[in-house]
């Protein structure tokens, strides 16, 4: 049994990661039940192999294992289409497109994401919209820095490819 | 084929941490069409990725979070032992039973030789269903993913 200081350790460990943890599931799942489902089960999984964990590591890196090998279970077990509402358009005080194009332009994106694989959605996002630096990435990622630079271009040209019509 | 260089200088371009000397070096790449293009492409879907954001569930979501979380691990732990509990009182009740089933003079034999091969069976599915679970975590495709 987990011991009260270990367990405050651990809520304080949730809370700082916790909006990561539930993007970085949103964006390999497609869907806010899925992600929310994915995190909070990837929390139990790392609470109870919190005692393995190297405190002189960061937690997120080691979650984020935990974390994307769930999700991959999640998606090979779950044949369902899920509906993809992950993306927001960002609000300009001088938008420079209308809310129709925006709108079409978030659907169309959302689409061609989840064309790509679970593992070139996630370096993408990370980089995009978590605004995580290379170096960040190599370490969750376990990849050295020139292979997500190319896996990045690599996704991104996939990605355009899909979206040849559109941008 | 792509440069492997060029994909590090754009990058580089991308997050604005080029030097002067890898400024004229990316520009030198640019010089030829192909790369020309490519540079535009992945540009343009930078500036398609700048206007969106990740959907953010809201306060309520993000304020009953850990709550969620901690009430999964209560949830969990209170499984194991419940599991525990029933192992223990089954596996109690099943030796009592083929005790006094095998103890008692009286009875058919059908009945008694009926009662062991249902047990025994249920005995072989249940260890069969566990082997089956253990071997596909086991053999699990994504369990040990590295990339």
């Amino acid at each position: 049994m987990a011991s009260k200081i270990e367990t405050a350790e651990f809520e304080e460990l949730v809370k700082a990661n916790m909006k990561r943890a539930y993007f970085s599931a949103l964006v390999i799942l497609g869907s806010h039940d899925e992600a929310a489902e994915a995190s909070q089960l990837a929390f139990v999984k790392a609470f109870r192999s919190f005692h393995k964990f190297d405190k002189s590591k960061k937690f997120f890196t080691w979650y984020y294992k935990i974390l994307k090998n769930l999700c991959l279970n999640m998606i090979r077990d779950n044949k369902k289409n899920v509906s993809l509402e992950f993306l927001d358009t960002q609000v300009y005080e001088n938008g420079e497109m209308d809310l129709v194009e925006k709108n079409e332009l978030k659907h169309n994106l959302q689409i061609a994401l989840f064309k790509l694989n679970a593992v070139d959605r996630g370096v993408l996002i990370l980089k995009e919209f978590e605004k995580y630096s290379y170096k960040e990435i190599s370490e969750i990622m376990e990849i050295p820095i020139g292979t997500v630079m190319s896996r990045l271009f690599y996704a991104r040209k996939k990605l355009a490819e899909l979206m040849k019509d559109l941008i | 084929m792509i440069d492997e260089k060029f994909i590090y200088l754009m990058e580089k371009y991308f997050d604005d941490e080029l030097t002067i000397d890898e400024k004229s070096e990316l520009n030198k790449f640019l010089e030829d069409k192909n790369y020309r293009s490519e540079f535009e492409e992945q540009k343009k879907l930078k500036e398609v990725f700048m206007k969106m954001t990740l959907k953010n569930p809201g306060n309520d979501f993000w304020d009953g979070y850990w709550l969620n979380t901690y009430n999964r691990l209560e949830r969990g732990l209170a499984w194991i032992f419940i599991s525990i509990g029933v192992i223990l009182l089954i596996g109690f009740a099943a030796v009592e039973f083929v005790d006094r089933l095998f103890t008692d003079d009286g009875g058919p034999i059908v009945i008694k030789v009926g009662l062991v091969t249902l047990f025994f069976g249920s005995l072989v599915l249940i260890f069969s269903l566990l082997r089956e679970k253990f071997f596909k975590l086991k053999k699990d495709k994504y369990k040990e993913i590295q990339r």
